[in-house]
């Protein structure tokens, strides 16, 4: 491991980690407030009321805002994969740049291009080009959605690729596979649902700030009934497909799957964990021995977690521990490798591709078939190659084989809790608006506004798990982080990194400030 | 279709969507320009916001490109995206930034209680016009006269000794900031800068229908009009007389290990191997010339779209000439053999076809991309625009 400079990885981590988070506080509401803003003006051109044109002004005025810091937050993610994960970049560039070339062609140009329509054209173009475009916009962000989430869950879940030794890269041999592995599907459902749904709240918390003022009651209301409607609806699109995705997790990253359970030791019968407070994590030695977690405080609810993974209540699922050691699957039959054996087979398939690399250089022809013939031999790769990324590994660093388990555990119960009490919330709203009480709901109205910080809370977290906890590794089991990154000096990326901390604050800041100025004028407020 | 083709051919396919991406994107930095003359063009606050407005149904086209330029140039020819992005680091992080602090600008500068002020708003778009488009020239540039890195993908497999793992390495601690200080690269980007400059002063020429604005114009196409034509032939007469990064064919060998030699006059050559180019190359800068006289010396206000045109022309054919006839586009004066050709540094045959056909979107791009913008400027901006209650930056 010396060969790694580990402050410069912190670095790099830290910082693609606070664009990201940055960038992520504002895409979700441009993915779901798009199309509430869609629907607005669709009941505006339908009814020609003026006052849905009013609402839908207000929306699209705060869209506004959101969307330019959205991509000013934006650029820096797709130049940083290049700037600091250049050999991520190399190594499977072949596959990851394709998604993100499609989303600048796809769907970045189908949005810039409507959005000058959408707030320059209201009295340029007719009402009906002017709604397409309104609908272009919202298609297109949500296109963007699915090509940078393609990607992401190529990462997660690498199919359709074949490794090449002369270019000493993953390369694309089925873009189908890429483009519907059931990881990128899950993602793609999942995230915009969980986008939808931020922006739901977003509205309904803002029109009940309205109500509780007695402002512009009777626009707040009406934002208030497209926006619950939205909301049920995602919600229930947001647990089903995050039911799907834990599955899919389960299935293609177990180590991330057992973080976010906590789950030390494998077991049949494994109960959920509805709520629990870990009293000390289950951490692993440097040796590798891992010290069993407890909890302090738990709820749990027998056999389920074994019922909604796999759809039987007797389901072994595999812990930490025998994740690292190794174990014999009851439910499959299978012999699972321990990390230690993964790492000397991650060390051969390097080595492989340093003796072809060598045997090419020196024209050794024998030696370069010999070790070329490896590669294209399907048995070598699926039981050799395939754990390419643990050879960067020894075994005396057991312990960085295995995510942070709180960060994992906690994010996941803290997102799937919330997201409960926003379905709940959106319910009990359209409830009392349909019966026109709720201006009396004084609790209520207050809810819906302090659940607006937990629904960016709640979307924080997921990204939070989907992240950290499939680490170490940037490309499951084939590169681990600590092996993507950038040759540069540590300082120089803490001076990137600090650039942005007080750039995206700075604008973080006037961003809200604006956001809360325009708010207060009202729905029926001048520009 | 793409499938029955060579991966040369790919290559080269691609490397011609690039020199396009890249043409449109300088020809799009009027609005980069644009945005340092907002108080050189505009005296009161209304024609300032006409300014500003004009340019500000624009920006995201630019700004749209700069991504996809930089995608498309991922997709297809990723090892320049690892190693330019990840060594030149300075360099592409200032760019980067530049167009961060764009990104707001637009939206925020007139909000009530933005924080900030007006003014360093203001000062953000003056920021991406001139830093955006000076070292966008700089690091294009450098396709001509080199960097200092070295690419081994060896090292990918250095797992037991103390080397890194990394596979390209920036030699210098400027990482990249150093290509400012060659002459050549500076000519460029002052030249790309005060490109930018003249066809912003053509488009808002166009776009707006103000009588004090318009009075202006000749004046700044001239100040701005000369340093460009000084720059570009100090950078065309370098070029052109500079020794080039000539790739060497070698029969039975794989073009992803042909080795790289210094050719003295390799551009010149370049261009004479290629007529065509050279023709486009010929026409482009004529058009750019009679953009900006034309509007000097006639009344015309569609400079623009001539200039523009040529600004395409010129751009792609010098892109062109980086990457085609045997030419190492992104060379390494470190160590020549390290040089990236559109051979050695590209996608692999699958990724190219594939990608192949996403490019036939971009026609249908192209057709709502002139659709809207018709729509959008089928009337000239006038002061009485804002009267309304419409959306106004």
């Amino acid at each position: 491991m010396e060969n790694f400079d580990l402050t410069l990885i912190d670095w790099s981590r830290g910082q693609f980690a606070l664009t990201a988070m940055f960038h992520w506080i504002f895409v979700p509401l441009t993915l779901g407030l798009a199309f509430i803003i869609a629907i607005m003006e669709t009941i505006y051109v339908r009814t020609g009321n003026e006052k849905w044109k009013t609402i839908t002004k207000f929306w699209a005025k705060l869209f506004g805002i959101n969307f330019a810091i959205g991509i000013a937050t934006g650029i820096i993610l797709e130049f940083q994969f290049g700037t600091n994960w250049s050999n991520y970049s190399w190594f499977v560039g072949d596959i990851f740049g394709a998604p993100l070339a499609i989303e600048g062609i796809m769907a970045f140009f189908l949005e810039s291009t409507f959005i000058a329509v959408m707030f320059f054209g209201w009295n340029k173009v007719s009402k009906g080009f002017h709604l397409l475009s309104t609908w272009l916009v919202a298609i297109g962000a949500n296109l963007s959605a699915l090509w940078i989430l393609v990607a992401n869950a190529w990462m997660q879940n690498p199919v359709g690729m074949a490794f090449n030794p002369d270019t000493a890269r993953n390369e694309m041999v089925d873009f189908w596979a890429i483009l519907f592995s059931p990881t990128a599907v899950n993602k793609f459902l999942h995230t915009i649902a969980s986008g939808y749904v931020l922006a739901a709240i977003f509205v309904v918390g803002i029109s009940a700030w309205f109500l509780l003022k007695k402002r512009n009651t009777v626009f707040a209301k009406q934002s208030i009934v497209v926006a619950t409607v939205f909301g049920i609806v995602s919600s229930v699109f947001l647990i089903f497909t995050g039911d799907e995705s834990a599955r899919e997790i389960a299935r293609v990253q177990p180590m991330k799957f057992a973080a976010m359970e906590a789950l030390t030791e494998g077991r049949t019968n494994v109960p959920l964990i509805a709520i629990g407070f870990l009293e000390q994590p289950p951490t692993s030695t440097e040796e590798g021995e891992l010290l069993h977690g407890d909890f302090a405080f738990k709820i749990e609810i027998p056999n389920m977690l074994s019922y909604m993974t796999f759809l039987d209540p007797n389901a072994y699922i595999p812990g930490i521990k025998n994740l690292v050691n190794g174990y014999h699957n009851p439910r499959t039959g299978e012999d699972v490798l321990s990390y230690r054996e993964k790492i000397q087979r991650g060390k051969e398939a390097i080595t492989t591709l340093k003796m072809y690399k060598e045997a090419l250089r020196a024209g050794d022809t024998e030696k370069k078939e010999e070790y070329g013939a490896r590669f294209d031999d399907p048995e070598w790769v699926e039981s050799t190659f395939r754990y390419f990324g643990y050879g960067y590994y020894n075994d005396d660093n057991l312990a960085g084989l295995v995510p942070s388990v709180p960060l994992s555990f906690y994010s996941f119960h803290l997102m799937v809790i919330l997201s409960g009490h926003f379905l709940a919330l959106f319910i009990v709203m359209l409830i009392f608006v349909l019966r026109n009480q709720l201006e009396k709901m004084r609790w209520l109205l207050y809810v819906a506004i302090w659940t607006i910080p937990l629904v960016y809370i709640a979307s924080q977290a997921g990204w939070v798990l989907a992240e950290l906890g499939r680490q170490p590794w940037v490309i499951q089991d084939l590169m681990p982080t600590l092996a993507a990154v950038s040759q540069l000096d540590s300082s120089t990326v803490q001076v990137t990194f600090w650039l942005f901390a007080v750039t995206f604050t700075t604008l973080f800041i006037a961003e809200i400030k604006i956001m809360i100025t325009q708010i207060k004028k009202g729905m029926t407020g001048g520009h | 279709m793409f499938e029955t083709l060579s991966l040369l051919s790919l290559q080269q396919y691609w490397w011609i969507i690039i020199s396009l991406l890249g043409s449109l994107l300088v020809f799009l930095f009027f609005v980069q320009g644009g945005q340092t003359l907002i108080f050189r063009l505009g005296k009161t606050d209304m024609e300032r916001k006409m300014i500003v407005n004009s340019l500000g149904r624009k920006w995201e086209f630019t700004f749209t490109t700069l991504v996809t330029f930089g995608g498309a140039f991922f997709a297809s020819f990723p090892l320049f995206y690892s190693t330019s992005f990840g060594g030149a680091y300075w360099v592409w992080m200032i760019i980067l930034f530049a167009f961060i602090v764009q990104a707001i600008a637009y939206e925020y500068r007139t909000k009530p209680n933005n924080f900030l002020g007006q003014k360093t708003y203001e000062v953000f778009l003056f920021i991406n016009g001139a830093v955006g488009t000076i070292l966008i020239g700089v690091a294009v540039s450098t396709f001509f006269t080199g960097s200092e890195f070295s690419v081994d993908k060896l090292n990918l497999t250095n797992i037991f000794g103390t080397g890194s793992t990394t596979i390209s390495a920036w030699q210098g601690p400027a990482h990249g900031l150093e290509a400012a200080l060659n002459i050549q690269n500076l000519s460029l980007g002052l030249a790309v800068f005060f490109l930018a400059r003249v066809l912003g002063i053509l488009y808002l020429d166009n776009d707006i229908d103000e009588k004090a604005i318009n009075d202006r114009v000749r004046r700044q196409l001239i100040i701005n009009g000369i340093p460009f034509v000084v720059f570009f032939l100090l950078f065309t007469g370098l070029l052109l007389t500079s020794d080039g990064f000539a790739v060497v064919p070698q029969t039975g060998v794989d073009p992803l290990f042909w080795t790289v030699k210094m050719e003295p006059y390799k551009y010149l050559h370049n261009f004479l191997a290629m007529p065509v180019v050279l023709t486009l190359f010929l026409v482009g800068v004529l058009a750019v010339l009679w953009g900006l006289f034309g509007t000097i010396f006639g009344k015309c206000s569609k400079g623009i779209w001539m200039a523009g045109g040529g600004t395409v022309l010129t751009v792609f054919a010098l892109f062109l000439i980086a990457g085609f006839n045997h030419t190492a586009f992104y060379p390494s004066t470190y160590d020549l053999n390290s040089s990236l050709t559109i051979m050695n540094s590209s996608s692999s045959h699958f990724t190219l076809t594939a990608m192949s056909y996403v490019s036939l979107m971009v026609p249908f791009v192209l057709v709502y991309i002139v659709i809207a913008w018709r729509a959008i400027n089928n009337k000239k901006i006038t002061a009485q625009e804002f009267d309304g209650e419409s959306h106004a930056y």
